[in-house]
């Protein structure tokens, strides 16, 4: 033991000078424990969320008994039940209104409530009596609580004047829920003896057909392993994760080459171990075990960053998962400790791998040193076939997903498989290149500046590649984001063509308003709307009912029509249907659909397809008169206004003055539109960040890769000062070239970015949200970003530069005083 | 089981707070040892009248319908099953309507042979009619499990009456016959609990014949034997340094009936009861100091020792007997968990019958 | 002490086979100081590699004391080098970020035989007093070359092997070395092998023997 601590002692000394490289070794592991662990945070704090709201009290991971019109049925049927030998628990499910919010409140029965339910509130012994005897408690989430604007223990009054039981936090409960005990929810929502759903538990013994005891009342809804949220939300998430395993790759580039430097500096260090009696499992032993004890510090300092970065990004994230698929994410980033174990062992697992061969060369290391002719060149190309050789396979990969994956995943696989190819091609381009320069060079110097940068491929190769990485993702990306930011803008403002909304209480407040709309002057024409809600083939669908209005013919926009499409429309048989619908249904124009109604089946024929950005909910456009026909129950309280411009902030004031509107309630064109553009910008705010991060990690990349470099080439460069060129001007040289080869590495990410925003666009965006967008370049962009690139290569380059520029001449005879 | 866990098994702890035996034996088992406020009280003198009287008891805060019967299958091979229905009310005052009702329902079931002890239990809210008893016509029951009466049940006798329950591996359906009336435990139906004056409401059928048909594992057989019935209700039945009880009903060869408890106190003393009940229905107590009770040996179940072999003697009745169960492991592991099962007994007497061992 | 029977090596050089040593018999006793000398490729570092067990032999036997070299496993080679011999390179092999101080002391620790009072004594008799906290990079060849003698000797070996130890070194500082070396040696009382193209240094030690042909001629 002492034994293996001297050689630890004598192996960690290394770093101590060479701190640079120790730095290198360590930003490197942190980065790509960091970015994983970050994006793994979020991710799981999503699932975590989704899971809590798919098993609140009978979400769609329990089986129920549901009324086949969805609507409530009597209490009567769930005690027949139990009478039968059915282990089923009421449910009774409504909306309440506190201080202004709306929300969930559901009735629950705890008593009956199946022990499978999945994080129903944990309730001790006196818990629950407290829960169920009068005053009885409101279960609530901590953020529910300071949404509403409530503490805990009061017991606020709802819309109907009536009081809730007083508030309990209860942590592990969905945002956005109330719950209460049936009896209470019963009261509350003015339903007596009546019951949403009942859940069913885990069967005791053989109860009677369930046609037997309730007839046709109830049907039976049978659990599904995967929520329609987790199905939405699956690629926002794989989209996460593949940054984070973008950014984890360009960290294990740093470290390999880190590593594969360091190893290279003490393999004499070794040599000499060994012939002073360490044997080699010894030095071996301990060169793992330095490794594993370097991953752990790194792991748990990225662990602490990883944290940081999830915490940052979890309000962003939250809002667009709320504003994309309306999944409620609690902004409060809780972790449990498997995130903290997998965040440890990515850690050493990657710094394992990364260091993988420079480990297996020192293993394998001879005692003797066989002195071995710096064939540099036909390692080189040797190694530069290999890896074009590999890079063709993994591009057959890509196409071979392009035409025969249908999933998402596949998606992201022809993405991934395309970057790494190209990656794995970038030496062997850039080799081409130089060569040809090489070729065409005049003079010895010009010759010797290709040939020389040439021999450095090998060593920033990996670096180049990084770089080449994360610049294709940010051409990829930022081309997606502009392009999705301005069709969206476009697409809202046609969308958007009211010039006020409105959206009344009730039935009775909008045909007040409306009245009193009548008589107001300025207001040109009012538009009523409506929305319903069907279910098609298992998928809840919705009913928007567009009125028959000359500015919505000319506006409103669509992707495919058939001829006289919004005349079609006006009779009531025909709909335009949703992008994502029409894609998820396999339906186009001139197809027929049919949609269970109140009244019976409703056939409508498709005459026009639509975007619907942003909508998780498939939709169908119908007109509005014809849908509150077929659907009587739809709320007749959305408005529309047409408004002389001038007039809409007085008009507004009027409105909320008169009907006591609040700003949801009505708002102008201007407002709707800012609001839509926020959430949408918000969407693509993590993508952006860690967009951002990406890059300094591959600016990070080069930057130590240049640094690591330069002690090396020392001797490559101490020979052209001894035959007289100066040493800035050897500085300036060095620098050309580390910009050339970054400049050409930014052009080619400029073609592979592209492609990448194709792929986005073309593959991962419809399998994903199932909307296709035109495919736009932006050339200032793109320039843009060659520009920080070259940026970057040069701040990174400039360090090394300066430290050679500045060099002592004394370093540089040194170099033929070492010569061997 | 932890204080956190979920509802319903916490439940239980509703119906009699609950079942940390450990923590419960502080105040007397499962929590009977609590004060009565606001409840109705037990006192002597009370004229029990039937059929209402088999129906519930709101005003107090505990009663139970327990029934226990020892049967054989038609190759001979003893078995025994247990039907209990337990009300609790969470407050006393005026019944609530609806959900608002405050009285808790939970039973328990169990069918036992030598090799096999099956069991189950559930729970309901009041107010609803999940579960809940009705003495005209008699009816007993929660969710699918039902002890119920016909037009023609006598009052008196509390027969003939259907009994039917369930579990995932196991069920069972008797009927029960009785010929002889109602049998008052203790002075004319008040029995007395502790020197202090808790005391419950507590008469029996001893004499119920049984038959029908027990399922184990979807194998159906028919069975016959003998059953007894005990309805009990209460306040405040145990007193605060009563940690629990061990208690035996006997079937005797001779037609003869005893029933026999001690309750135990934390100081080691305990409180012996008997009752004989002769075979055509005439009671008898037996002295608490004419009782020697002797556990004879212990079977580990759950981290428990519990004695599941009895040396029992009544000098005064030359009547000494060894009683050993039918199955050691009949450990009811419900929310509040106890020892129930049939034993067996022989010595100067010989017999039948069900062991009741709770608090341990 | 040490004893060399019919040792042989062959390399395999472009396919070709190289019988570098061709049965070398060669004894050395206890405190006896030995010079090798031969041209260059002749073997003699092929050998003085297979007497450290740094590399293993194709036939013979190598006797250190009562232990076979050449039937040692890695480890075992590993273990005699650590305890029982001192090497000496013409390159030093220091350890280029340990410092003077620790770079002597290091093959001590390894084995566990670190003796402060010999450390001392070492340090003073190679006038390395004042570089204790230098760095290898600092020093020149001759005092590199004194710390790697340190080092070699610090765990009083029975063996000091000397792969040209002053091909680096101008001649002065390599007469100053050897002297040294020679009296450290005499000190120690173990035994002395050193491989030097150095005619003039051979002279200076008890014996010298010349490798030839694969053979001591």
């Amino acid at each position: 033991m002492r034994r293996a601590l001297w050689v630890l002692a004598v192996l960690l000394s290394h770093w101590r000078r060479h701190r640079m490289q120790f730095a290198t070794l360590l930003i490197g592991l942190i980065a790509a424990t960091a970015l994983w662990s970050g994006v793994q945070a979020i991710n799981q704090q999503a699932r975590n969320a989704y899971d809590r709201a798919a098993a609140t009290f009978g979400g769609v991971r329990t089986a129920m008994l549901v009324a086949p019109n969805a609507a409530t049925f009597p209490q009567e049927l769930f005690v027949k039940l139990r009478r039968a030998g059915w282990p089923v628990s009421p449910v009774l499910e409504g909306r309440v209104q506190i201080n202004g919010h709306s929300v969930r409140l559901l009735g629950i029965e705890p008593v009956t409530l199946p022990v499978d339910v999945g994080n129903a509130p944990r309730l001790g012994a006196s818990d629950l009596n407290s829960f169920v005897a009068p005053p009885g408690q409101t279960l609530v989430a901590r953020e529910t609580l300071s949404d509403l604007q409530e503490t805990e223990g009061a017991a606020p009054p709802i819309s109907s004047g009536a009081k809730l039981p007083p508030l309990r936090v209860q942590p592990q409960l969905v945002p956005d829920v109330l719950v209460v005990d049936i009896g209470v929810a019963q009261r509350l929502l003015n339903k007596p003896d009546q019951v949403s759903r009942l859940l069913i538990g885990k069967p005791k013994g053989k109860p009677a057909p369930l046609a037997s005891v309730v007839g046709e009342q109830l049907q039976r809804v049978e659990p599904t392993a995967e929520t329609e949220l987790e199905r939405l939300t699956d690629s926002f998430h794989l989209n996460l994760t593949a940054f984070g395993l973008l950014s984890f790759f360009v960290g294990l580039f740093i470290v390999n080459s880190a590593v594969g430097l360091a190893f290279e500096q003490r393999l004499p260090m070794l040599r000499t171990l060994r012939a002073c009696g360490a044997s080699a499992r010894l030095v071996n032993t301990v060169l793992v075990v330095e490794l594993v004890a370097l991953a752990l510090v790194a792991g748990l300092i990225g662990l602490v960053c990883g944290y940081f970065i999830a915490a940052a990004l979890l309000p962003d994230v939250a809002a667009s998962l709320r504003g994309l698929y309306g999944a409620q994410i609690p902004g409060q980033l809780s972790l449990q400790g498997e995130w903290w174990l997998a965040g440890i062992g990515i850690s050493v697992a990657g710094a394992l791998v990364a260091a993988a061969t420079s480990l297996i060369k020192a293993i394998r290391m001879p005692v003797l040193a066989t002195a071995q002719p710096r064939a540099w060149q036909q390692r080189q190309r040797r190694w530069l076939i290999l890896q074009s050789a590999a890079a063709c396979m993994v591009f057959a990969v890509a196409l071979l997903l392009l035409h025969y994956g249908q999933s998402l995943i596949a998606g992201f696989g022809v993405l991934a498989a395309l970057m790494l190819g190209a990656a794995l091609m970038l030496p062997a381009f850039l080799d081409i290149l130089l060569l040809t320069g090489q070729r065409l060079a005049r003079g010895p110097l010009a010759s010797w500046f290709w040939a020389d940068s040439r021999q450095q491929l090998s060593g920033l190769s990996l670096a180049l590649m990084a770089l080449l990485l994360a610049l294709a993702v940010n051409v990829g990306v930022s081309t997606m984001v502009e392009t999705f930011s301005r069709t969206f803008v476009g697409w809202l403002n046609g969308r958007l063509a009211a010039d006020v909304y409105i959206s009344a209480s009730d039935n009775a407040q909008g045909t007040a308003i409306r009245n009193w709309l009548k008589e107001r002057s300025e207001v040109q024409a009012i538009l009523s709307g409506g929305r319903a809600e069907a279910q098609i083939q298992g998928q809840p669908v919705e009913l928007l009912g567009l009125p028959d209005h000359a500015l919505y013919r000319e506006r409103w926009p669509l992707l495919e029509t058939a001829p006289r499409a919004w005349t079609q429309l006006v009779p009531g048989n025909a709909a335009f249907i949703s992008e994502q619908l029409s894609r998820r249904l396999n339906v186009r124009v001139g197809d027929v659909i049919e949609v269970p109604a109140p009244g019976g089946s409703w056939e409508l024929d498709i005459v026009g397809i639509y975007a619907d950005y942003g909508n998780p909910k498939g939709q169908l456009a119908v007109n509005v008169a014809a849908l509150i026909r077929h659907f009587p129950q739809t709320p007749q309280t959305r408005i529309g206004l047409i408004v002389a411009h001038d007039k809409i902030p007085g008009l507004i004031a009027a409105l909320q003055k008169q009907f006591a509107l609040d700003d949801r309630s009505v708002a102008d064109q201007a407002t709707v539109k800012a609001e839509s553009i926020r959430i949408f910008n918000r969407t693509f705010a993590v993508t952006s960040a860690l967009n951002a991060f990406t890059l300094g990690v591959a600016g990070i990349a080069l930057l130590t890769s240049l640094l690591t470099l330069a002690n090396s080439r020392l001797p490559q460069l101490a020979p052209l000062w001894a035959i007289g060129l100066t040493r800035p001007r050897l500085a300036a040289i060095e620098l050309t070239k580390t910009l050339s080869v970054a400049l050409f590495t930014a052009l080619l990410a400029v073609p592979l970015g592209l492609v990448v925003a194709w792929c986005l666009i073309a593959i991962v965006n419809v399998k994903a949200f199932g909307w296709r967008l035109p495919f736009h370049v932006f050339p200032l962009q793109l320039i843009e970003l060659v520009a920080v690139a070259l940026l970057a290569s040069l701040l990174a380059a400039l360090l090394p530069m300066l430290r050679l520029a500045r060099m002592q001449p004394a370093n540089l005879v040194k170099v033929f005083a070492n010569e061997r | 089981m932890s204080a956190d866990k979920i509802s319903r098994r916490a439940f239980a702890g509703g119906i009699a707070a609950l079942a940390l035996a450990r923590r419960a034996s502080a105040q007397g088992y499962a929590g009977l040892g609590e004060t009565a406020d606001g409840f109705a009280r037990v006192t002597p003198g009370k004229t029990f009248a039937f059929p209402a009287d088999h129906g519930p008891h709101p005003e107090f805060r505990i009663e139970w319908w327990y029934l226990t019967a020892n049967l054989v299958d038609s190759s001979g091979a003893a078995c025994g099953l247990q039907w209990t229905l337990f009300r609790q009310a969470a407050q006393p005052g005026p019944q609530g309507e609806g959900w608002a009702n405050q009285q808790i329902w939970m039973a328990h079931a169990a069918a036992t042979r030598a090799g096999t002890h099956r069991f189950n239990e559930l729970f309901s809210r009041g107010g609803i009619g999940q579960a809940g008893v009705t003495a005209k016509p008699f009816a007993a029951w929660i969710d699918d499990w039902e002890m119920k009466g016909f037009e023609r049940t006598d009052d008196r006798t509390l027969a003939p009456l259907t009994l039917k329950a369930s579990g995932t591996d196991f069920s069972y359906a008797l009927t029960l016959e009785a010929d002889r009336p109602m049998v008052l435990q203790g002075d004319r139906g008040f029995s007395r609990k502790s020197e202090r004056g808790q005391a419950s409401y507590y008469y029996s059928q001893p004499f119920y014949r049984a038959r029908g048909t027990l399922s184990i594992d979807d194998k159906p057989v028919d069975v016959i034997g003998q059953a007894w019935m005990d309805r009990e209700w209460s306040s405040q039945p145990l007193d605060a340094d009563q940690t629990g009880w061990d208690w035996l009903s006997l079937h005797l060869a001779s037609g003869d009936k005893l029933m026999l408890y001690r309750l135990r106190q934390k100081d080691g003393k305990d409180y012996p009861f008997g009752n004989w009940i002769s075979a055509s229905g005439e009671t008898q107590m037996i002295a608490g100091s004419d009782i020697q009770m002797l556990p004879k040996a212990t079977a580990e179940i759950a981290g428990r020792k519990l004695p599941v072999e009895w040396q029992i003697a009544i000098p005064s009745r030359s009547f000494s007997i060894l009683c050993k169960p039918l199955n050691p492991n009949a450990w009811m592991g419900t929310g509040f968990s106890y020892w129930e099962g049939p034993i067996s007994f022989a010595g100067t007497h010989d017999g039948v019958g069900y062991l009741e061992l709770t608090g341990y | 002490m040490l004893s060399i029977r019919n040792l042989s090596k062959t390399f395999s050089s472009a396919g070709e086979p190289v019988h570098v040593l061709r049965g070398v018999d060669l004894d050395l006793a206890a405190g006896e100081r030995v010079a090798l000398t031969g041209e260059s490729g002749s073997g003699k570092s092929t050998l003085l590699h297979l007497i450290a067990g740094l590399d293993a032999a194709d036939d013979g036997s190598i006797r250190l004391g009562d232990t076979e070299v050449t039937k040692l496993s890695d480890a075992g080679r590993a273990e005699l080098r650590r305890d029982r011999i001192g090497l000496v390179f013409q390159q030093f092999n220091l350890i280029p970020s340990l410092s003077v101080a620790d770079n002597l002391a290091f093959q001590a620790r390894i084995a566990g035989r670190h003796d402060a009072a010999w450390s001392k004594e070492l340090v003073e008799r190679l006038g390395l007093g004042g570089l204790l906290k230098r760095y290898p990079e600092q020093l020149s060849g001759g005092q590199q070359q004194r710390v790697a003698i340190g080092r070699a000797l610090a765990t009083k070996p029975s063996l000091l092997l000397a792969d040209e130890p002053t091909g680096n070194l101008d001649e002065d500082t390599a007469e100053d070395v050897l002297a040294l070396t020679r009296d450290l040696v005499a000190r120690t009382g173990c035994g002395f092998l050193m491989v030097t193209h150095s005619l003039h240094l051979a002279g200076t030690l008890d014996r010298h023997l010349t490798l030839h042909a694969g053979r001591i001629a």
